[in-house]
């Protein structure tokens, strides 16, 4: 048995929200934007809650980094099924460096047999924090799960990706890193007698100084832009002129 | 699959058609009606031709003659895409005068296809040879008045479209269709269209604040203003405001748009009965009040359709669906009925206080036996796509006979539950709607169609909903196939009033014949 299961969750602007660029192009509006879980740490709070179904794990904690409203989506994460919560309070820009030394400090007070995460955050699509985290902790890592099968008598798990032209299977020894991909599982809604139920779960605040890491930034963000806009397209009266643009206008031909 | 669009076989339209008609109570071609002849064609090209508005091919006239449930068909020649009111009055002044100047049955009559041909009542498609006249190329918008929220455009601008054009300032439009992406605002305004937001913001008769129409003799009525208040006179723009076309060509709308709430929340929540579904809704309107949207709802029927034809669709609440089936027996003690509750304020913390107090106080009270509630936009979507996508689920199930009713919300259910308890050959019938505005869409599908059950479903339905007080067309109007059950909503002083508007107003009856109201007897 894995024991306890990890999840990591971050709070994003919801993926159906129309993004909008600050007009001093330092970053996205967030101002009155709907805010909800990262799509990929849905996956991840979810995968985590079967194992416990299935009786492979006997406790899932959750941990987000952020303002006081990360408390909503961890209230999300426990009406999902996880049994209670960590929030690192900051009102501070986290990046993916900062992000994985506070998950490693509360991995090491909460001793965890398994970590997901989901890949990536929709907002900054950095794709770092799971990787950095099993490189701070020392374990091994399994990113872009599409599936997963812990063996607990052997303390091992079996990870299936998705690579290009096919999949590939790794098995690693727990404690382990592991990242979901899209296709790992389908979260499931969260019920009202669940969203009651998480309201009383236990929820830890803890804070950076707290757990002894400096989050101060290292990149530097220059410049946000909204990508171009799409021309719109023409209509030709013959494949004669469509031969001549694509050979005198585009110069593909 | 025989209803399925595009897959007709030709001879087993032609007979749909003919029965239709009938249903319609129409037999036959109007012999008062010309026959476009090419010096007509020539007219319309001289006016159109520069903007290519003039359409005969027939492969492009196909979509003009068939509606989108491909239930109806016609046989037009020719479809007219003004761009212009001017285009459009000199189009109408041609057709109306040709009959004065060769008598009677000389005039092309206009089927007036308003919009983006979305209809269930084959309001927009000619019945036989009428032409088509299409707004689809008036597709400007005209002005947008960010301080009032008034917007003006012209009448083939689509729904969606101009949503995104108002939301960039904070608005949003006062009706929402499953149709959306495809239907235009004049042919919205001309069949009064309800949809899912009307329980907020109420009909279309509230909220358009101008309509500028060309009446059939090429008159352009310039009622175009954007004013709240106006008691100048009769209030004419109210009668094209769901006339179906018949009236009058709309060719712009003014239109006042809400502010655009920044914070939505959706739960779908299982209910043991149609009663229980009441008393949430009235837990509902108290306890959400203001920022209250939408309450619609379906039944068990309907929901098995969504999940089994839409790609994608997922039962929200599957646990509770197999447990029950496993411990009561087959799916009949199963939650035979949900709603789908909708809020919309401008505050997500305060709307969420809200609605977490009302859930727990119908969960408290044994009024809903499980429910969701949408974690992100996705989820919220995935909701609203299991109501909304019913229409297109239902196309995959054989023939629909498809009614539209209102009626006391008390009564409403009970139709749907009379209608499985009468003595048919086997059919199945889903119920669904939108429950705050007491509109009942109610679904009859049988493996093929035919018309000895239609003959049998139709009265009882209609005299049903007469019995109630209800009316036979709450939101789709009454285009073709209702056009002779008006009786059954209207007192028959009500309907001659009517043909004296409509006499008043198009005396030569070419706008959209055979539609909304029976053909008066000459």
């Amino acid at each position: 048995m894995a024991g306890r299961v990890l999840v990591a969750v971050k709070r994003v602007l919801d993926y159906q929200a129309r993004v909008r660029v600050k007009p001093d192009k330092s970053g996205v509006d967030l101002t009155n934007v709907k805010m909800s879980m990262n799509p990929f740490c849905e996956i991840a709070v979810e995968e985590a809650t079967r194992l416990k179904e299935a009786k492979l794990a006997e406790e899932v904690v959750v941990v987000s980094i952020g303002p006081k409203q990360a408390a909503e989506t961890l209230r999300t994460a426990m009406a999902m099924g996880a049994d209670r919560a960590v929030h690192v309070q900051t009102d501070e820009e986290v990046q993916p460096l900062a992000v994985a030394k506070l998950l490693a400090a509360v991995a090491r007070q909460e001793q965890p047999g398994l970590v997901l995460l989901g890949k990536q955050a929709i907002d900054d699509d950095s794709n770092q924090t799971g990787q950095m985290l099993s490189a701070l902790l020392g374990w091994p890592q399994a990113t872009f799960a599409s599936k997963l099968v812990l063996d607990a008598s052997a303390g091992k798990a079996t990870v299936t990706r998705e690579v290009d032209g096919g999949l590939e299977t790794l098995r690693v020894s727990l404690p382990a890193v592991v990242t979901a991909d899209l296709r790992l599982n389908e979260p499931r809604y969260a019920t009202l007698p669940n969203i009651m139920k998480a309201k009383k779960k236990p929820l830890a605040t803890t804070s950076p100084q707290e757990l002894g890491v400096d989050v101060s930034p290292r990149l530097q963000t220059l410049r946000v832009e909204e990508p171009a806009k799409r021309k719109g397209g023409v209509i030709l009266g013959s494949a004669a002129e469509l031969v001549d643009k694509l050979r005198n206008e585009a110069k593909v031909i | 699959m025989l209803c399925n669009g595009g897959r007709h076989r030709a001879g087993r339209l032609l007979v749909a058609l003919q029965q239709w008609r009938q249903a319609g109570g129409v037999t036959q071609r109007d012999p008062r009606f010309s026959v476009v002849s090419d010096s007509d064609l020539q007219f319309f090209e001289s006016v159109l031709g520069d903007t290519g508005g003039v359409v005969t091919d027939p492969h492009e006239l196909a979509p003009f003659n068939k509606d989108w449930m491909g239930k109806y068909e016609g046989a037009a020649r020719v479809a007219l895409k003004p761009k212009t009111r001017e285009q459009a009055a000199a189009v109408l002044r041609h057709c109306n005068e040709r009959r004065l100047a060769r008598g009677v049955g000389l005039v092309p009559a206009l089927s007036l296809l308003q919009g983006g041909n979305t209809g269930l009542v084959g309001g927009s498609v000619p019945v036989y040879d009428e032409v088509v006249l299409s707004t689809a190329a008036m597709n400007q918008v005209l002005a947008f008045d960010a301080v009032s929220g008034a917007l003006t455009a012209q009448a083939g601008c689509i729904l969606e479209n101009l949503d995104s054009h108002v939301a960039e300032h904070g608005y949003c439009m006062p009706l929402d269709l499953g149709a959306k992406g495809s239907c235009h605002i004049g042919g919205n305004v001309a069949t009064n269209a309800g949809g899912l937001r009307l329980l907020r913001y109420g009909s279309l008769h509230g909220s358009v604040l101008g309509v500028e129409a060309v009446l059939a003799d090429g008159t352009v009525l310039d009622l175009l203003t954007t004013l709240r208040k106006d008691n100048t006179g009769y209030d004419l723009k109210q009668l094209f405001i769901g006339s179906e076309g018949t009236l009058g060509l709309i060719t712009a709308v003014a239109i006042h748009c809400p502010p655009r709430p920044s914070a939505v929340n959706v739960c779908y929540l299982a209910v043991p009965s149609f009663e229980a579904a009441q008393q949430v809704f009235v837990a509902a309107k108290q306890q959400l009040g203001e920022v209250l949207s939408a309450f619609e709802f379906l039944d068990r029927e309907s929901l098995l359709i969504t999940l089994r034809h839409l790609p994608g669709a997922k039962d929200p609440l599957p646990s509770c669906q197999a447990r029950r089936t496993a411990r009561r027996g087959p799916l009949s003690r199963a939650a035979p009925l949900y709603v789908l509750v909708e809020t919309s304020g401008s505050s997500a913390a305060h709307d969420g206080e809200k609605l977490g107090g009302f859930l727990e106080g119908v969960m408290a009270a044994g009024l809903v036996l499980d429910g969701v509630l949408a974690q992100d936009g996705g989820q919220a979507r995935a909701m609203w796509h299991l109501r909304e996508g019913i229409t297109e689920g239902l196309r995959h199930r054989g023939a629909i006979y498809k009614y539209d009713v209102s009626l006391p919300i008390g009564a409403m259910y009970r139709l749907v539950e009379d209608m499985r308890e009468a003595d048919w050959p086997p059919i199945r019938v889903a119920g669904y709607g939108h429950l705050g505005d007491g509109n009942l869409h109610l679904n009859v599908s049988a493996p093929a169609y035919s018309e000895e059950l239609r003959q049998q479903i139709e009265p009882f339905v209609y005299e049903w909903t007469a019995q109630h007080r209800g009316s036979v067309s709450a939101e789709h109007g009454l285009g073709l196939m209702k056009a002779g059950c008006i009786g059954y909503s209207k007192p028959a002083a009500a309907v001659a009033v009517m043909r004296q508007v409509k006499a008043a107003l198009d005396p030569r009856g070419i706008l959209n014949p055979y539609k909304v109201l029976p053909l008066p007897a000459e």
